[in-house]
């Protein structure tokens, strides 16, 4: 059950979309975002389609695990999807009490689910081809102008990536509890809604301490290996825009352009 | 100066609420270690020996007493940087010593804070992987190893460090035979090739077996001081400190009693103590 969790789940690779600078995965996914709502004719999703499939096939991630990923939030997609189709006022096509469906309502579900379902396949595509750590090495770089401003940069994205690191352990953890408790008898799966949830509090209370425990221990052992925070620290791996990069963005630069023509003409 | 670690009447009390007795861990310790040696100390639990491990790298600060560390003192918070790139720890759990998500990442986690130059944090991770033989596994991450290599792992981003000692509290306490071996040998590595003075905490006796030099900590103070064959000699003693010796010399020294003859007892390696059995049995 726990192990379905794939926040912040890595396919290492070597691919050229693997070695993009993070900083310019970062950068580049908002900026697709941006465009998949900026698009608004069958043609522009044509070509935004394209591109993300040119992406997966060159990430050799399996297309299987991007539809995977979607499988959470099919129930926000159907949700927006059937709101759209009957609250969209413009020709009404059919009509039933307060339910109406329009032509422009139709279009604009259906162009709706296509966006909502693209927006989580680049961004998984982001977690899959990023290791965590840099991802918030990324993100440090690219917030790190706000350091000026005194916002703790370093320490938000050491945070983050303690706690990605951490994930795998806890959830090991959970799941030797929940069988420690289930061999001394505990019920997880059976009674009301407000019994299952009071049977969740012999998880809890474990899980919780050992994981102040952990803190404390991983505070010390940071220390020890010479941590003091941003403090003269350096990097092992650079960060470095490459030749992939400027492909990349002039790759997406086009497409950007692209759409946005394609915009005028309603397209 | 070849003293890397100098104790004088240390002393330590942890920190409780007003109105409680202090209870004293460390009631006193008067200990010396030079530079390259291998020390095991060894102690029953509560005897004191993990408070002293803190105490030679500033995680815990005296009480009483002082505790020098390459002639730096410890209660000085302006040497305590100094004194944690001279002696680095490896502790008991590897799941909570490593921060990053990756391997290589880790091991270069101190020399990144440090400050050291991009180029030259990765030649000493490459070459301090490959001293562990964990090198293959660099871009793994540290959840997917077992315990015997989360701690090689540990182990080689305190290599990287290069630091002159290395304190080691319980190293293979939560791990398996195989994973025990396999951190024992490089331990054993570190202080040989590296030339690194080693501190190994422990209670597993065939471990301090293998150190140049055992110390035995009981109730707060050190009860015994020597070469592993001069300490595991002494059985009564250490019964006493509720330990237990070595299985092969537990075996002769059983024996010895019961027979009332006199044999040599102090066998610290198998084949040491089969060659004594089989003279006796002829």
């Amino acid at each position: 059950m726990l192990k379905d969790i794939t926040i912040g789940q890595f396919f290492p690779g070597d691919t050229a979309v693997h070695r993009l600078d993070p900083r310019v995965k970062i950068v580049l996914t908002i900026a697709f975002i941006v465009l998949l709502f900026l698009a608004e004719g069958p043609i522009s999703y044509v070509l935004i389609v394209a591109f993300l499939a040119i992406i997966i096939g060159i990430s050799r991630i399996s297309p299987k695990l991007v539809v995977r990923g979607l499988k959470p939030i099919l129930f926000i997609v159907a949700f927006t999807a059937l709101l759209n189709l009957f609250y969209t006022p413009g020709d009404y096509i059919w009509q039933w009490g307060f339910l109406h469906i329009s032509k422009q309502g139709i279009r604009l579900a259906v162009f709706m689910v296509i966006r909502l379902m693209l927006l989580i396949i680049a961004t998984s595509m982001l977690t899959y081809t990023t290791s965590p750590i840099q991802l918030t090495d990324g993100l440090e770089r690219l917030l790190s102008p706000l350091k000026k401003l005194h916002a703790p940069v370093h320490e938000l994205s050491m945070m983050m990536s303690i706690a990605l690191r951490f994930i795998p352990t806890l959830i090991e953890e959970t799941e030797k509890i929940i069988s420690a408790q289930k061999a001394r008898g505990a019920d997880f799966e059976s009674g009301s809604l407000v019994q299952r949830a009071k049977a969740m509090i012999p998880i809890l209370v474990p899980l919780f301490i050992s994981a102040f425990r952990r803190a404390d221990e991983l505070a010390t052992a940071m220390e020890c290996r010479l941590y003091r925070g941003d403090v003269g620290r350096t990097r092992m791996k650079q960060l470095k825009i490459e030749r992939v990069d400027i492909c990349a963005i002039l790759i997406c630069a086009v497409l950007f352009a692209a759409v946005l023509v394609l915009r005028q003409f309603g397209l | 100066m070849s003293e890397i670690i100098k104790t004088e009447n240390l002393q330590y009390a942890y920190p409780v609420e007003e109105g409680q007795l202090a209870v004293p861990v460390l009631k006193g310790v008067n200990l010396s270690i030079k530079r390259g040696e291998f020390v095991a100390v060894l102690g029953h639990n509560g005897s004191g020996k993990s408070t002293l491990a803190g105490c030679f790298n500033a995680i815990r600060l005296p009480t009483g007493g002082v505790c020098y560390v390459d002639m730096m003192d410890t209660r000085d918070e302006n040497n305590t940087y100094e004194i944690r790139k001279t002696v680095s720890m490896v502790f008991q759990n590897p799941d909570n010593q490593l921060v990053a998500t990756v391997v290589e990442e880790d091991v270069a986690f101190a020399l990144e804070n440090m400050g050291v130059p991009p180029a030259e944090i990765r030649k000493r991770v490459d070459d301090a992987l490959k001293a562990v033989g964990m090198y293959e596994y660099r871009a793994q991450a540290p959840h997917r190893l077992s315990g015997g290599q989360k701690q090689r792992v540990a182990i080689a981003g305190v290599i990287a460090m290069m630091p002159r000692c290395v304190v080691l509290d319980e190293p293979t306490a939560m791990l398996d035979p195989q994973g025990r071996r396999e951190v024992m040998a490089v331990v054993r590595e570190l202080n040989r090739k590296y030339g690194i003075t080693v501190i190994l905490i422990t209670h597993h006796m065939d471990e301090a077996v293998q150190a140049g030099r055992v110390v035995v900590m009981h109730q707060g103070n050190v009860l015994m001081d020597g070469t592993p064959r001069e300490i595991f000699t002494q059985v009564d003693t250490l019964r006493a400190a509720s330990l237990t010796v070595p299985q092969t010399i537990e075996v002769l020294y059983d024996l010895d009693r019961q027979d009332g003859e006199t044999l040599p007892i102090d066998a610290l390696s198998v084949d040491e103590c089969a060659d004594i059995l089989e003279k006796y049995l002829q």
